[in-house]
């Protein structure tokens, strides 16, 4: 209590910073996973779905099974699932890719509801934590400096994909097929197999950022877990103009902004908090109003994005 | 001279023709295949129920019975479906410019924070006066959410899809915040609230019914829409902004001016849905206008009636008796209330999954005339 105050006013960027590597890890998955499946030229708004799904499967799964690991790995095996659903509905004709994604993001959350309903109260087990924090005294700074180790993995993997999408034959494939789907399929490409692919394994990266969500960080199941992370995710990946190591700057940018109203209440400023937890949203609003333009296509866009037309 | 007879004879030629265009089951085409996408959801739902260990029959039994098995299950689905069809409207609008617009929760927000305002700055207005300045102080302001949408959509490029949810988000914050500081009623202890709305200028019920007129209003108001979309040069300018946005432009049409007029409208219906939560249901503007979700709904309501006026009013009755069924559904079946979610969760994939069907059955093919 009193370490808390004693650090006054340096709280805050203390918090801020605690909170971009807290809040940002589901933001790192799940636009991860966004990134890739919007490379191969289809949008997916059911992440939010396949959020919520994550982190309700992952938690259940934590608490029968005992073992964090195993909900995350379940989490993202629903997340394949949810994926090969949206994937499936969009490679039939004429049927739009953004609007599967709303249909998928109300059911994915009220079968998380429905399913989740009799883990609201049963504690799992949470995944562990390095603490970086050790050297200090104050309990403050050592609860900031926790670092999860999902939140590393998603540092690592960001670079990789980015790696992996520019110089690998998966990655050229990928491309191409999101840039130009009649090319890809004159190169002799299954356009929608390679799609599915990558939305299959876009909804595995945002089932674990869901498991993140129950496991970790705010911990626990209920309905008011996610406050669409899933959507936002999908914002921040035009805001990161497709690259994933963006991906990963944008991710830990919005987790200092969410992590701004709780920080600034920390030190007594509780007036206009709720205008402080809208940051994100009107951060996003912003940076997509000064970044896109009418004349031309934002750049990095994959141009057989329904969003770039 | 010349000309007159040639247009007679146009005429003439043309009569045979739309009298075996009006033979032909074009128009059965947007009936059987939503209804085989319904049928489809429901044997889907079924299998659901029997997984989770409950009766299927049974459980369409009584979600029948608390949807439209009683008078006041009726009562209770019309009440459902009023913001519903107005907050279908809000996606419905803009879907025939061809923009896929979800911010109707944003602009249900808002509406009901202008109602909950208007309503007190003027507490001693008669219930005429009263009423029509909220019904207008929230179609304006959802009116002018929306429109910011479309906005920045045509003047910026900026994705409306991703703008207007963004704004719900916004808009719900900014509730949130009204009814804690500027606008909150000291006495509202447990749910912060805005000042209630004196019990004479509510919205009443009609005809001795507990469904309140605000029904009524949300029925004329798409009655209007389809008026709009069907016969009116404006409705078919938007029409062709939604079918080839370049033809459009080569006509001379003013796309801007159409797309914010449209996405005004649209946002105003939200608006209004927002007007009648706190003006004949919740009696002020609180979190509790959020709960129910209408504005998400309604995403679901436009998608099923595909975008037209008039059969978002038949949906959202349908869904709005879906909604109502939840409870009897939990006290029978012991059934949580995620279960109607799940229901519409699947209604909308199956809707989306048989648009492919679309054209591909000969017989709603129109029949070509004879040598046409």
């Amino acid at each position: 209590m009193a370490d808390g105050t004693s650090l006054g006013i340096w709280g805050v960027p203390l918090a801020l910073f605690a909170g971009a590597l807290r809040v940002s890890t589901p933001f790192i998955f799940v636009s991860l996973g966004e990134c890739l499946t919007e490379k191969s030229g289809r949008i997916n708004l059911g992440q939010e779905g396949t959020l919520i799904m994550g982190a309700m499967s992952g938690y259940a799964v934590a608490y029968q099974s005992g073992s964090a690991w195993l909900g995350v790995l379940a989490a993202g095996g629903v997340g394949i699932v949810l994926g090969f659903i949206h994937a499936w509905l969009c490679s039939r004709p004429r049927v739009n890719d953004v609007a599967v994604g709303i249909g998928l993001m109300l059911f994915g959350t009220g079968l998380a509801f429905f399913l989740g309903k009799p883990y609201v109260h049963p504690i799992a087990p949470r995944l562990p934590a390095f603490n970086l924090g050790f050297w200090s005294h104050s309990t403050v700074v050592q609860e900031a400096l926790q670092i999860n180790v999902l939140f590393l993995i998603g540092a690592v993997l960001s670079p990789l994909l980015l790696w992996a999408l520019q110089s690998t034959r998966w990655g050229l494939i990928v491309r191409t097929v999101g840039e130009s789907a009649d090319a890809a399929r004159a190169m002799g490409y299954s356009v929608n197999g390679v799609r599915m692919l990558a939305t299959m394994a876009g909804g595995f990266l945002a089932g674990i950022g869901g498991s993140f969500l129950s496991l970790y960080y705010p911990g626990g199941w209920n309905e008011g877990l996610s406050s669409g992370q899933g959507l936002m995710a999908v914002a921040l990946v035009i805001f990161a103009r497709w690259n994933p190591l963006y991906c990963l700057y944008a991710a830990l940018l919005f987790g200092a902004a969410g992590a701004l109203a709780p920080a600034l209440q920390s030190v007594g400023v509780t007036s206009y908090r709720y205008f402080f937890a809208a940051a994100p949203y009107v951060m996003t609003l912003a940076i997509m109003i000064a970044t896109s333009s009418r004349s031309r296509t934002l750049a990095g866009v994959p141009a057989e994005l329904t969003v770039s037309r | 001279m010349k000309t007159a007879t040639d247009a007679s004879t146009l005429e003439v030629a043309a009569r045979p023709r739309s009298f075996l265009r009006s033979l032909s089951l074009h128009w059965a085409e947007s009936i059987v295949i939503p209804l085989t996408a319904i049928l489809a959801s429901f044997v889907l739902f079924a299998i659901f129920i029997a997984l989770a260990g409950a009766n299927p029959f049974q459980s369409f039994h009584w979600m029948y019975r608390g949807a439209f098995g009683t008078s006041f299950s009726w009562q209770n689905t019309l009440v459902r479906a009023a913001p519903l069809m107005l907050t279908g409207l809000c996606t419905a609008l803009p879907l025939q410019l061809g923009m896929v617009i979800i911010g109707g929760e944003g602009a249900l927000t808002l509406g009901a924070l202008a109602a909950a305002f208007v309503s007190h700055l003027i507490p001693d207005a008669s219930p005429i006066v009263a009423i029509t300045s909220m019904a207008l102080g929230g179609c304006l302001v959802g009116g002018a959410w929306i429109m910011l949408a479309g906005g920045l959509k045509y003047y910026r490029g900026v994705n409306e899809t991703i703008s207007s949810l963004l704004l719900n988000y916004i808009a719900i914050a900014f509730l949130n915040q009204m009814v804690e500081g500027p606008m909150h009623d000291p006495a509202s202890l447990n749910t912060p609230s805005t000042y209630a709305v004196p019990d004479a200028n509510m919205i009443g019920n009609m005809f001795g019914t507990e469904v309140h007129w605000g029904f009524a209003w949300a029925l004329i108001v798409c009655l209007l829409a389809y008026f709009l979309m069907s016969h009116t040069l404006i409705g078919f300018a938007a029409k062709i902004v939604g079918g080839n946005i370049r033809a459009a432009r080569v006509a001379g049409l003013s796309v801007g001016k159409i797309t914010l007029f449209i996405c005004g409208l649209a946002g105003a219906a939200a608006g209004l849905a927002g007007v009648i939560q706190v003006a004949a249901t919740e009696g002020r503007a609180n979190a509790n206008i959020n709960a129910p979700g209408y504005g998400y709904t309604g995403i679901l309501v436009a998608f099923i009636a595909r975008a037209n006026p008039l059969a978002v009013i038949p949906v959202s009755i349908l869904i709005g008796g879906i909604g109502a069924s939840g409870g009897l559904l939990q006290r029978r079946q012991h059934l949580p209330d995620a279960t109607v979610l799940v229901f519409q969760g699947l209604l909308f994939l199956m809707i989306l999954a048989f648009e492919s069907w679309y054209g591909r059955f000969k017989i709603f093919r129109r029949k070509e005339a004879p040598n046409g």
